[in-house]
């Protein structure tokens, strides 16, 4: 399984052509505690860094972008009630929807995790 | 300290009503009618007033504490102010919008025509409505004007954008938003305004205002704001003036004659109308002549014999934005204050303000990161960047001086500003005041090098210490279940 | 020099303020101010001390007619203002307070709010509601747009009974935004139930109503939730707190939003404001909610206290996308509400939403005893409309030459009610002046 970034902070792990998504441990650090997570809604249709939901801490508030195109097949309903999850354990348990990938070459348009370290480097 | 809920006895009363002069009523369906009566409190009227009175010792108010809350110019309010709104209070608004009514309401409707007059003057614009109930609210009123202005050229579809600062108030955008525009924010320059090459990248015909607050939320006055109000009229883009500021320049500069067309004035900012702990504020929008045939009706108008009329058929309106005339007692408080103070006193009132935030700024720059270094108009922005180098931050510093009985200044905005420490003092506070303000400022930037802890302990005097954010936010609850 | 005395400093105060700076004068603080664009006019008249000003202002009050007698209401009612309300709410702490942006230093405004919120939860037997509204109009406004948030959807459909100020402060609000309003006539001062029901599809956000309406009558709504509620809309109440004494609260109707004005509840009429909207509804819909909320935390010793919570939602941090643009909220008219409802309390509020009654019923019937007036047969609580044998308005601009405000002519609102006068009638009103006001009007018409 391999993982993609985005300069938005969002990272998908691709297997059998389902792409987990969520946020970096980056961003959920620098959001602060989370208080609640928007989840898209079963069955949207989503674009490639369109919006899929939105993220909510105290004093900040900001969109998730998707990473990839395709529809939105399961999501993460455990944050809803438990958005601290995120800030747990962000690249893990802390999923927030998985998209049946419409292309994959549209990972091309995404960094690998070298990439995106170098990218968090140079913020 | 207990709720009020929580010192209620069942059967208590806090008031006895005036004895009924006529017959009972036959009582209503039961379907109609609410199972049992609503949980509100039950206590005598002393319990009453203590608990209020022993709440009200819980709050920094401007009548016990330094309040140089950067952006809200939380100046003194005249204690005769209150007295003089207290003279309308029995003035039913319906009276005015019976056939015939006006001739009964000839003093409020004057006051309210008059209060325009004196705006547009200050402000430099042909008239003023006093509809609007606050700045955001003015705002948003200001850019529905905007957008029936271009509606009536025949441009609506086309005019899609909004211009903002990048160091805009968040109402600006959200206003905007709710009068159906999309924004463009732009990035602000080394010189602390908007980038003014950027500016001009962004424009294009299909941008319908451009709305810009000056001085600006860091305190400076745009030396480019003729050439950007020139460039938008040059696309057909009217210029939106947010009176956050308005304190700063009063008799010195009026925005009319810089470029604005449309402008909101904050009346508890700058006219010295109390806060009231977050309102009830007033918001009238000023417009110049083209836009005059959308203002909202009803509208105050004057016959050729100097009688006030209500305006209340024009098919160009944008409507109503508030169910009468605006915060009528709010605004008697600003007409009292306008002309209390006259002309020599509000210039007077902008030079001091000016003056006092110099004052502050040069006192205090040794000491915290002054990241616009040049002389600023009625407030400076620190930022508490050296202060994090020992892991304190704005947040902190805040904190210590609420123990040291300041209220603080706005932190973290405006947010372009990193760290931000944004202070207001106003033209209300003597030397004296601010000299010991400027000490307890320079112990928090010496106490967060020798004792960055005490920082984050702080505040240790207040009836609680710092609050859990994070666990209101989760778990929201917003009322007392009982 | 000292033009103002609110300007303390002395000239040498000033001098040494201006060594600091390293400027000349004052006025070399305005070099930022370009000087082809300084002000070339200031026509202020000059100012004058502070016993001139509240003459002139006393002046000015004179000049509006005094002592009308009120029949008048129209969402701003005369009523009783216990001496507390104004003595607690003008304590400076509370009124010379801003925003309790620091909450450490603003418990005692943000406990008041968190006070206001519950007594605004009960009152509409609702979960949540927030820190208040500007006032009644905008807060239909703004609910309107929290039901197009919450639905997706964009059609709102308003019931024709609602008050017209209201109703064209929700269409102004909604003009810009691609929203389709659809007003149902009002059927006999009632909501127009068959014509709602052609209506009623899954494209529609919410169904706005008010209890009681413009013209006084009350209604159950509560078959009207259910129906509303199957096309998966929500259903708006807009309420009269006074009248929520006595009648079926929101909350046991199935309302999702409650909003109304909340200037009945200690804030004096005042030429139409200051006052407050309040807001309330079912818990889910929370996050769509506009303006501030405070909410109950603890602080690092596991002490209860109070903040602003939910500020995620809001335009200082969501900017354009913001459930709503209001930034401030009516804090000192909400706690006069507070204290109002406190001082009034659980069994007193019934007492005057029965007193209320009773004043109109009598009202009522006094003036339909009159030739020729007849009264709308619907349930009232305390105001109600006449159908009058002539032209209402004449009647009215009649009556006010005798201090009397009638009531409100329909006409101006209606089409084709041209004869009809909604009279209110608070406990404030005894019986003379009912009985005057139902003599004086025998008078006008026979005129």
């Amino acid at each position: 399984m391999s993982i993609y970034f985005t300069k938005e902070h969002e990272w998908v792990k691709v297997k059998d052509g389902i792409g987990a998504v969520g946020i970096s441990e980056h961003a959920a650090h620098e959001l602060g505690d989370i208080t609640f997570v928007e989840l898209p809604k079963m069955g949207a249709v989503v674009k490639q860094f369109g919006v899929l939901g939105s993220i909510e801490s105290v004093k900040a508030a900001s969109d998730i972008f998707a990473p990839v195109s395709g529809k939105v097949i399961k999501v993460n309903e455990a944050l809803e009630v438990a958005p601290e999850i995120v800030n747990e354990s962000a690249e893990d348990a802390g999923w927030m929807a998985w998209v049946e990938i419409a292309d994959e070459s549209e990972l091309k348009n995404l960094m690998t995790q070298e990439q995106y370290d170098d990218y968090l480097k140079s913020l | 300290m207990q709720l009020i809920y929580e010192k209620s006895t069942p059967g208590r009363r806090g008031i006895k009503l005036p004895a009924s002069d006529v017959p009972a009523a036959a009582a209503l369906p039961s379907a109609l009618l609410r199972k049992e009566n609503a949980g509100l409190a039950e206590v005598s009227e002393l319990d009453l007033v203590r608990h209020f009175t022993n709440l009200s010792r819980r709050n920094f108010s401007v009548d016990t504490n330094f309040y140089p809350l950067g952006s809200c110019t939380m100046k003194y309010n005249a204690k005769v102010l209150e007295n003089a709104a207290s003279l309308f209070a029995p003035f039913h608004p319906m009276t005015a919008l019976l056939p015939g009514g006006v001739e009964f309401c000839q003093g409020t409707l004057g006051m309210l025509y008059d209060l325009g007059q004196l705006l547009a003057d200050i402000t430099g614009m042909d008239e003023v409505t006093t509809q609007p109930l606050a700045g955001a609210h003015g705002e948003m009123t200001g850019i529905m004007l905007v957008s029936a202005y271009h509606a009536a050229k025949g441009n609506k579809a086309k005019k899609k954008y909004v211009v903002v600062p990048d160091s805009s108030h968040g109402t600006n955008p959200a206003s905007a938003a709710i009068a159906g525009y999309e924004i463009i924010t732009v990035p602000t320059a080394s010189y602390g305004d908007m980038d003014l090459e950027l500016f001009k990248a962004a424009m294009t015909d299909e941008v319908a205002a451009v709305m810009m607050t000056c001085p600006n939320t860091l305190g400076l006055f745009n030396p480019h704001i003729k050439e950007i109000s020139d460039i938008a009229h040059s696309h057909d883009a009217l210029m939106y003036y947010d009176g956050a500021n308005l304190n700063a320049i009063m008799g010195k500069v009026k925005p009319g004659d810089v470029g604005f067309d449309v402008i909101h004035v904050n009346l508890h900012k700058t006219f010295g109308t109390p806060h009231g702990g977050g309102g009830p504020g007033s918001g009238p929008v000023g417009v110049k002549k083209a836009l005059i045939p959308f203002l909202p009706q009803p509208r105050i108008v004057m016959d050729a014999d100097g009688k006030l009329l209500l305006e209340t058929e024009n098919k160009g309106t944008i409507g109503r934005t508030a169910n009468f005339f605006g915060n009528f007692g709010v605004m008697a408080k600003a007409y009292a204050y306008i002309i209390m103070l006259g002309r020599e006193g509000l210039i007077q009132v902008s030079e001091q303000a000016v003056l006092n935030a110099n004052y502050i700024k040069e006192k205090l720059k040794a000491y915290y990161d002054l990241p616009y270094d040049m002389i600023c108009m009625h407030e400076c922005v620190f930022s508490a960047s050296k202060q994090l180098e020992h892991g304190v931050h704005a947040i902190d510093i805040a904190k210590f001086l609420i123990d040291k009985g300041y209220h603080p200044p706005t932190v973290y905005f405006p947010m372009i500003v990193k760290e931000a420490i944004m202070i207001e003092p106003t033209e209300t506070e003597s030397k004296g005041a601010m000299d010991a303000f400027i000490e307890v400022m320079i112990e928090a930037a010496q106490t967060a090098i020798s004792n960055p802890q005490a920082l984050h302990d702080a505040p240790l005097t207040m009836p609680i210490s710092r609050l859990d954010e994070t666990k209101a936010a989760r778990e929201q609850n917003v009322c007392c279940i009982g | 020099m000292n033009e103002s005395h609110y300007c303390p400093h002395t000239p040498e105060e000033i001098a040494e303020m201006l060594s600091v700076i390293g400027v000349a004068s004052v006025e070399d603080l305005f070099a930022p101010i370009p000087a082809e664009l300084r002000a070339k006019t200031f026509n202020l008249p000059s100012g004058m001390s502070e016993f001139e000003t509240f003459d002139r202002m006393k002046a000015i009050a004179g000049d509006n007619t005094q002592g009308v007698t009120n029949f008048i209401g129209g969402g701003f009612y005369d009523h009783i203002i216990p001496a507390v309300v104004d003595h607690l709410s003008g304590r400076a702490e509370f009124y010379t307070a801003y925003t309790p942006y620091q909450p450490e230093c603003s418990q005692g405004t943000l406990q008041a709010l968190f006070e206001y919120q519950t007594a605004i939860c009960r009152l509409t037997g609702l979960d949540v509601s927030n820190a208040s509204l500007y006032d009644g109009g905008t807060a239909c406004a703004e609910a309107a747009m929290m039901a197009l948030r919450v639905t997706g959807r964009n059609k709102i459909v308003v019931d024709g009974c609602v008050s017209p100020f209201s109703r064209q402060v929700l269409k102004t609000y909604l003009f810009n935004q691609d929203v389709e309003v659809i007003e149902i006539a009002p059927q006999a001062g009632l909501l127009g139930r068959a014509e709602l029901a052609a209506l009623l599809d899954d494209s529609v956000a919410a169904v706005l109503v008010q209890n009681p309406n413009f013209f006084g009558s009350i209604e159950d709504f509560t078959a009207l939730a259910d129906q509303v509620h199957a096309k998966g809309a929500l259903l708006i109440g807009s309420v009269y707190p006074i009248a929520l004494g006595m009648l079926k609260s929101p909350g046991e109707t199935g309302i999702d939003i409650a909003v109304g004005d909340g200037q009945s509840l200690g804030n004096p009429l005042s030429f139409g404001g200051p006052s407050f909207g309040f807001i309330a509804a079912k818990k889910s819909y929370i996050r769509n909610m506009p303006g501030r909320i405070v909410g109950e935390t603890v602080d690092r010793n596991g002490k209860r206290g109070y903040v602003l919570t939910l500020q995620a939602r809001e335009q200082h941090i969501k900017r354009h996308k913001a459930t709503s643009n209001i930034c401030s909220n009516q804090g000192l008219c909400a706690l006069r509400g507070l204290i109002f409802l406190s001082s009034v309390g659980k069994e007193g509020l019934a007492d005057l939403a029965r007193l209320n009654r009773d004043k109109a019923e009598y009202a009522k019937a006094q003036l339909s005893r009159i030739p020729g007036v007849t009264v709308l047969p619907s349930i009232t609580f305390n105001e109600f409309t006449l159908s009058l044998p002539k032209n209402a308005a004449g009647v009215v601009v009649a009556l006010l030459g005798s201090g009397i405000a009638a009531g409100v002519p329909l006409g101006q609102y209606y089409k084709g009610s041209e004869n009809c006068l909604v009279v209110t009638v608070t406990e404030k009103r005894t019986k003379k002046e009912i009985d005057t006001f139902a003599k004086e009007l025998e008078v006008a018409l026979c005129n």
